[in-house]
This record gives C-alpha cells, structure tokens and sequence, in this order.
C-alpha cells in the first residue's frame, strides 16, 4: 500500500494521504452502488451547501487547538452572534441599512465574546478547556434571556440569499467557506501571527522567553475564532430563516473531530488548513453517500466516530 | 493561630465552602422554604445523578484523563438494564450489576484506546460519545421504555418517618446510592493503594512508571470505574423519571464536568480532592433550587450558573498564578 501511494507521488503529508485513501475508497463505493445519483449536479450541489457551516466551525475550532486550546463556546457564540442579528434585522427588515447595522453588532458580539475568552485564557490563566466552558454556559444563558428561548424569523432575501443562492452553480455557503478557508490559510501560513500560533502550539514558555507576546496572540486567536462563528452565524441563519438559543448544538463536538481528522494535533502546533477541508469533504461525502443508500444516519454517526478512531490508529501504528 | 489557619487560605476548597455558606445563609432568610426538610432531600435527591457520575469523573481527570462519552455510556446500560427489567424483572440487585457491568465493558474500551493509541483522551471518547450514541440509537430506534414492574417503580425506603411538617421521608433509592457511592469513592482515593496509583499517574505518569506502577492497569480502572457509575447513575435516574428515553441524558457531560472543576480537581490531573467535588455539586445543586425558591425566572439560571462557574475558575487560575509566582521568587 505504502509503495503504491508513493508510487502515485502523492502528497508528502501523511494525513493528508490517509484521507485521500478514505475518499478514494468512498467514492468509488458510491460509484459501484448508487453512480448516477450521487454523482448528479443537485446531489454535488446539496452536499456543497451543506458542508461549509460544520466547515467554518471546524475552523473556528482548529484555529484555537493549534495553539494547544480548545474552543467550547463556538455554538453558544453562534447563536448569540444570530441572536443579536436577528433582533435587529426583524425590527425593520427591508431597510438595508438595518441589515448592515444587525451584521455590524453581529460582529461587535462575536468580536467581544472573543475578546473575553482571550483574556480569560492569556491573562487570568485559566485552561481553555474550562474557560470556554464556563462562557458556554454564560453565553448560553445570555441567549435563553435575549429571545425568550423562543424562535425569531422573517429574514430580507438579501441575507437568504448567503444561504440558499448560487453563483454560477456554486452555492453561497461554499463560497463562504472557500474565501475565509483561504483566508485562515495565509493567515496561518504567511504572517507573523500565524507562526506565533504553530509556534505557542509547540511550546507556549519557550515561544514568551523569546520575546513573543504570546498572551496578546492568544486573545487575536480567540477573536479569530469568534468571528469565524459570526460567519457561521450568517450562514445558519440563511439557512434556517431563522434564530434560536440551542440551534446546531451536535455541531460542537463534531467541529472538534473534524478538525482532528483534518490533522490538527490535539495538543497544538501540528496541522493544516488544507487537511481540514479535506476532512470536511469525507464526512460529507460519507454522510450524503450513506443517506442515498438508505443507512440510519445515527449509523453514519457512529461511522463518524469510528472513521476518527481507525484514523488514529493508522497513524500510530504505521509510524 | 493565624498561621495554623494560613494553609487553609490557600486551599481551593475553602473558598468554596465560604461561597456556599453565605448562600445557604442568604437563602435561608430570603426564603423559609430553603432550610426545610423536605427542600434539603428534595435538592439531594434532584442532584443524586450529578454527584454520583461527578465522583467517576473526578477519578478520570485524577487520573489525567477525561471521559465525555459517559452520557452514552449511561444511556446505553440503562436501556439494556431496563430492557432485561421488563422482559424477565428481577430485582434491584440485577439492575445495577448490569447495567454496571454494561458500563464496565464500554469503559474498558476507552481505556483501551486512550492507552494504547497515546491521543488526549478527550478526542478517543468524543469519538467514541458518537459510536455508541449512533449505535443506541440506531439498535433502539429512539424509543422509550416504561411500565416497569412495581418493585422498581416504588424504589427503596429506608427510615421512613413523618417529620414535624406532616410529610413521609425516608432515605430513598437516589440518596442511598449517592452516600455509597461517595463514600466507596473516598475509601478508594483516600485509603487504598490503587488510590494513591491514581493521583501518582495523574501527577507525573512517568515517574508512576518507573517506580513501578502499571498505568495500563490503572487505566483500564478508571475508564471502567467511571462507566460503572455512569450505570449506576443511569438506573437511579431511570427510577427517579420512572422511564427510560435514550437521549435523556445527552449532553449531561459538560454539566458534570463544570461541577468537578468547579471543585478544584486539575484538568491535567493529579490534584483535587472529593471533597471539592461534592462543594461544587452542592453549589450547583444550591444555586439552581435557591433561584427556584426566590423566583427568578428560569432563563436566568444558566447565565448565573455561568457567572459563577467562569469567577470560580477565574479564582483558582488567579490564585495558582500568585503562587507559581512567589514559588519562583
């Protein structure tokens, strides 16, 4: 097998091969039982626009594990950024620039729940485990207050439109997706800040003794993320035409295993972009296959978490 | 004096005990209700599931680990605990042997894989919450179960006496287990040697093992200990609702967690005591009945559990800062 994948000059990043192997293997799957319905532009179009919100809340979420955090509170920040936006928009929901004023405070919510995070972590020095447990039950309890716990409705087309619209085939969300994973990617890739947080990820002590202010790239980190779950927010509300305390809550831990299998190292420093995105496309296309064949979907939850943990093994075990 | 009280200050569990009897004490004169009887069995009873699977936590995170999937753990045991209830009854006895040796099975299978496959224990069992989430789901079909027989549906009372206000009480099924749960958690932490084992592999686990302690060993006890009361706490909640649902007790696992920490036992194990834990049961425990009894509407709750879950660990953090400070001072 080793000798074949070298043999195809494939990528030199292991994980990235391993996932490459489990797409090849699903796809030819679903071409040998159902070809000509998963491989139709509706079923191609549907699975891409389903994609990107799990997509942008793995990133908000990688972003924090590559410095060796953890982000709890991207689903409460979600709702709380489309909370905020939804109860301006609906006071007035042709106005454009009410649209404009509701994205504005959207990203003010997320900026500071960002902020507040950061400065629990970087300056207070609690773990990040349990400081964005602590702000996910606040911020939970925040939503429950702001809405009442109940649903607000009645978006312009104009925000719908990020949802449910296409450009020349290609659906909004992915769109969406596509523009802030590549933003992520230079970010990560080509400025300083994105080696300070590879580099904290490694080894947060030696990264602070050589003069980095590494509790000041913390709190960026955390506002990253944050905005990431603004953009998400955008995209959720599109998508649901409305706004709700407790929406999308299963995403938070599917986030963190589709930022693992994408490569992120749990304890920071390790992983890339490209190998989320990735990862993103496999459970995807596992998810849409297995619903065209008629398999449960808790089956293919199931599968979700037993693809992450063969995915381990192979990787402990080759090396 | 002072000096002998200095240690103390420093203590994490102090704080909290400070925290929790001004509580007690503002409720008590804001509400008559708070310090009756029967609001006091009623708020052990209500968090009885919350301690005893929060004592298998602590054990976990002692250890240096973490389990998120004992939700599932939990739901799974309880629906074959129940299933076999109904199909050929029993009695108390059987029920949680089963569905503590279901609890057992899964738990050693975490242990497995966080042993052998040297990932953060939080990826394997958020992983694993999914594979038997799914699969209880998918074998179930979300269905519920109830009509227990009466011996199960009537519980266990022990002591029953009719206190001064007119009511029955009695020590019931959800307290007894709680009691014998906390007190065989602090016969194994405190007095026993594999205790000891526990905090050393938490604390620094090579060097438990090079002085010779088996980590795979230990390991494998905590997952399955862990699972064991996951069961165990299953069946008490199965008797408390009189039913079973599969996803009742789905995304219990943060909530656990919050009160553990909320006690000071370390995310990266090796430090914490029991008695921390019950201080943030309690606390959790005394915050969502005080706010019940005074009023406030229940959208509230969360956020003031919140605040006082982000201050807590804020203070701890805080006052471990000032230490590590002065100690390299």
């Amino acid at each position: 097998m080793q000798q074949v994948l070298s043999a195809l000059t494939m990528p030199s990043d292991k994980n990235i091969r391993y996932l490459l192997v489990i797409l090849a293997a699903i796809l030819v799957m679903m071409a040998a039982t159902s070809g000509g319905t998963f491989f139709s532009l509706t079923n191609l179009q549907s699975m891409s626009s389903q994609m990107p919100l799990l997509g942008i809340l793995a990133l908000a979420m990688a972003i924090c594990m590559l410095t060796g955090g953890i982000n709890l509170s991207i689903i409460a920040s979600t709702n709380a950024c489309g909370l905020v936006m939804a109860s301006i928009i609906t006071q007035a929901p042709d106005s454009t620039w009410m649209l404009i004023a509701a994205l504005a405070a959207g990203l003010v919510t997320a900026i500071i729940i960002g902020i507040a995070n950061g400065m629990l972590i970087a300056y207070v020095g609690v773990s990040p485990i349990l400081a964005t447990l602590g702000m996910m039950t606040f911020i939970n309890g925040l939503n429950l207050l702001i809405s009442g716990g109940s649903v607000i409705s009645g978006f312009p087309e104009a925000l719908l439109v990020l949802g449910n619209g296409t450009v020349a085939g290609i659906p909004m969300p992915l769109i969406l997706f596509a523009v802030f994973a590549l933003g992520l990617w230079g970010l990560l890739e080509h400025t300083p800040l994105g080696r300070y947080i590879y580099l904290i990820g490694s080894n947060e002590k030696a990264t602070r003794f050589s003069g980095i202010n590494t509790q000041k790239a913390l709190v960026y980190v955390y506002i990253i993320s944050s905005i990431l779950c603004w953009i998400a927010a955008i995209i959720m509300m599109a998508k649901f035409n409305s706004a709700k305390a407790g929406y999308g809550e299963s995403y938070l831990l599917i986030a963190i295993l589709a930022a693992v299998l994408g490569g992120i190292h749990p304890d920071g420093g390790f992983g890339r972009i490209i190998g989320i995105v990735l990862a993103l496309v496999v459970l995807q296309t596992l998810e849409s296959g297995l619903n065209i064949l008629g398999v449960s979907s808790y089956l293919t939850m199931t599968l979700w978490g037993a693809i992450l943990i063969i995915f381990i093994s192979l990787q402990r075990f080759r090396s | 004096m002072l000096n002998r009280l200095r240690p103390l200050l420093k203590q994490h569990e102090f704080y909290l005990a400070v925290l929790i009897s001004l509580l007690v004490i503002i409720l008590s004169v804001m509400s008559e209700d708070f310090m009756t009887l029967g609001n006091i069995f009623d708020m052990t009873v209500s968090s009885a599931i919350l301690g005893i699977m929060a004592c298998g936590l602590f054990v976990v995170l002692i250890a240096g680990g973490i389990d998120i999937s004992f939700p599932a753990t939990a739901a799974i045991a309880q629906y074959i605990s129940a299933s076999f209830i109904l199909s050929s009854g029993g009695n108390f006895a059987t029920a949680f042997a089963i569905a503590a040796a279901v609890g057992i099975i899964l738990g050693l299978i975490n242990a497995v894989l966080v042993y052998q496959l040297k990932v953060p224990s939080i990826i394997i069992t958020i992983a694993m919450l999914n594979v038997y989430f799914g699969l209880l789901i998918y074998f179930s079909d979300g269905a519920w179960l109830y009509g227990f027989p009466d011996w199960f549906m009537d519980g266990i009372n022990l002591f029953n006496f009719t206190a001064s206000d007119g009511y029955d009480y009695s020590l019931n099924l959800p307290i007894i287990t709680l009691l014998v749960v906390i007190a065989l958690t602090s016969l194994l932490m405190n007095k026993t040697r594999l205790g000891r084992q526990i905090y050393a592999m938490g604390g620094n686990s090579d060097a438990a093992s090079r002085i010779g302690i088996n980590l795979f060993g230990v390991t494998l006890f905590v997952y399955a200990y862990m699972g064991a009361l996951a069961g165990i706490a299953a069946m008490v909640q199965a008797q408390i609702t009189q039913s079973v649902a599969p996803n009742s007790l789905m995304g219990f696992e943060l909530t656990v967690l919050a009160a553990v920490v909320l006690g000071g036992t370390s995310m990266g194990g090796g430090k914490g005591t029991l008695f921390g834990v019950i201080l943030g049961v309690a606390l959790l425990a005394i915050i969502k009945n005080g706010l019940t009894l005074l009023g406030v509407p229940a959208y509230w709750h969360t956020l003031i559990t919140g605040l006082i879950i982000i201050l807590s660990i804020s203070m701890t953090a805080w006052n471990n800062k000032k230490q590590t400070a002065m100690g390299a001072i």
